[in-house]
């Protein structure tokens, strides 16, 4: 067991408006973690400032493997989905330490790694479609390629269960559990009742961060940690989302 | 078809039609990174800062292209640290870069003893007067337009699709941005002769837009862009010869009806 990555008492945020305070993580790499809390709790700072696109204010972040070896799978509105760009050359990006004089590259492992991770997914066909013809969850599929490029040891995706219809959300979290044995992961998800069935621990992001040391945990301890939450059905299967912060006294209504 | 073979054996027209080439060759190119990468409205602010630098030169005595182009950089630096570093929201900061150039320009000209020769040939491009001097610039720009584009095709496509995964993956973005806003501010004000300051957006979007009807691949939207842009500079330059209109209008109004004419005959 290999620790990849330790944070210590880390702040962290925009301009003037810190939106992480005094955090603490230390992340394995046998870690599958299932990162919840509100919209802007500050979940995605935080895996923006382990990918070093956010500089910490204060604190301290380390990161013991490369920084080319964390795969990254963005939230899906920060594409600009009409980008004149193919499927293979998205996936492609995902190994760009070639990228820059890759003209005098043949570039063959590369093309060949592509093509193997898009057959894994079931995509080759759209090998040469334009990223703005696919569905949300085929462009998911594309985008957890291009994060699987460089055979990452920490694996962090942010909300890839958006804009994806059920079936895809069932097999994308099988997928990644089969990854969890090859790779460390950081899930980011509003949707705490599905991921915690293939999470091994849940960290509760809300300003600060609590590491829980299961995937099962209790409406009390969420409340304990600063991360309240509300049950909804929908049909059969419960889904739990988080209540923003300021929503403490209302109680769980059904949708 | 004698007429236009006759009309080759003229230095200016001979001259007229490199530009067009040339145009087309590093509009083509650098009009795709800028429409894929939606920063139409900095090229926008870019260009019309240049009137700026045209004015300096016309009151300084020096080539207002040579302005043009200390004015066009400067400001497309200027647009970029106004929103990163001085917190003004993007499109403001365009705004205030955009017309500052124009009335640093109008002052300049005002202030100018005289008459400003040629003053109407850089607002509205002047295709038939452009020097061989300038050919030799246009002509250094596009070679260094197409190297830069071939040598970093992957980098600079990677880059302009998601800055931030690029940023994970180390590539030199910061560097990239500078470099490519450069070159954009040297094609802006390379081609001002051939279609204008106010005019030549239009290079930069519209046979882009007529490309992105064909094909959502970055490198073949650049090959047919090029193309787009060379058929409707070299129909438009002969149209506004024969119909003695001026040149850099008609140019631009033949890339329209060519790109209503493609999207008409896709829709069948």
């Amino acid at each position: 067991m290999k620790k990849l990555l330790e944070i210590k008492n880390l702040s962290a945020g925009y301009e003037n408006q810190v939106v992480l305070e005094n955090v603490s993580l230390d992340i394995f790499s046998n870690d599958f973690i299932g990162v919840i809390g509100p919209n802007g709790g500050g979940k995605t700072t935080l895996i923006k400032t382990i990918l070093g696109l956010i500089k910490p204010i204060s604190g301290e972040l380390n990161l013991l493997i490369n920084k080319k070896n964390i795969g990254y799978l963005p939230q899906v509105n920060q594409i600009d989905k009409r980008f004149p760009i193919t499927v293979f050359d998205v996936v492609r990006s995902g190994k760009a330490d070639t990228a820059l004089f890759s003209s005098f590259h043949k570039n063959r492992q590369e093309k060949e790694k592509a093509e193997t991770l898009l057959q894994e997914m079931g995509i080759s066909n759209l090998r040469n479609k334009s990223i703005g013809e696919l569905s949300g969850g085929q462009m998911q599929r594309v985008f957890l390629c291009r994060a699987l490029m460089n055979e990452p040891e920490l694996l962090v995706l942010d909300e890839p269960s958006t804009y994806v219809d059920n079936n895809f959300e069932g097999e994308l979290y099988l997928k990644l559990k089969e990854l969890s044995d090859r790779m460390a992961i950081l899930l980011i998800s509003h949707d705490v009742g599905t991921i915690s069935f293939f999470v091994k621990t849940i960290a509760c992001v809300n300003r600060n961060l609590h590491h829980h040391p299961s995937n099962i945990i209790s409406e009390e301890q969420l409340a304990s940690y600063n991360c309240p939450l509300q049950i909804i059905t929908h049909g059969d299967i419960p889904h739990t989302v988080l209540k923003l912060h300021d929503e403490h006294e209302h109680h769980g209504h059904h949708h | 078809m004698d007429i236009i073979i006759e009309l080759f054996s003229y230095d200016f027209f001979v001259n007229a039609f490199l530009a067009s080439l040339l145009a087309a060759i590093s509009c083509g190119i650098v009009g795709t990174y800028i429409v894929s990468r939606r920063i139409v409205f900095i090229s926008g602010g870019i260009t019309h800062a240049s009137f700026g630098g045209i004015g300096m030169g016309y009151y300084l005595g020096i080539n207002p292209l040579v302005g043009a182009g200390i004015f066009s950089i400067l400001s497309g630096m200027g647009i970029q640290l106004f929103s990163s570093k001085g917190k003004v929201r993007e499109d403001s900061s365009i705004a205030i870069w955009w017309s500052l150039g124009m009335a640093i320009g109008i002052i300049f000209v005002y202030l100018t003893p005289g008459y400003a020769p040629n003053l109407m040939s850089y607002l509205f491009g002047s295709i038939l007067t452009v020097s061989t001097g300038e050919i030799w610039l246009m002509l250094a720009l596009a070679i260094v337009i197409i190297l830069f584009f071939t040598l970093f095709y992957r980098t600079i496509l990677y880059i302009a699709f998601d800055e931030d995964f690029a940023k994970t993956s180390d590539l030199p973005v910061g560097l990239f941005n500078y470099l490519l806003m450069i070159l954009i501010s040297l094609t802006i004000v390379l081609n001002i002769r051939v279609v204008g300051i106010i005019l030549i957006l239009s290079l930069l979007t519209i046979p882009q837009a007529t490309a992105n009807l064909f094909t959502r691949d970055f490198g073949r939207m650049m090959f047919y862009s090029v193309g787009f842009a060379f058929l409707s500079s070299f129909i438009g330059l002969l149209v506004s010869y024969f119909a003695d209109i001026p040149s850099g209008a008609t140019i631009i109004f033949t890339q329209v009806v060519i790109f209503g004419l493609v999207k008409l005959i896709k829709a069948f």
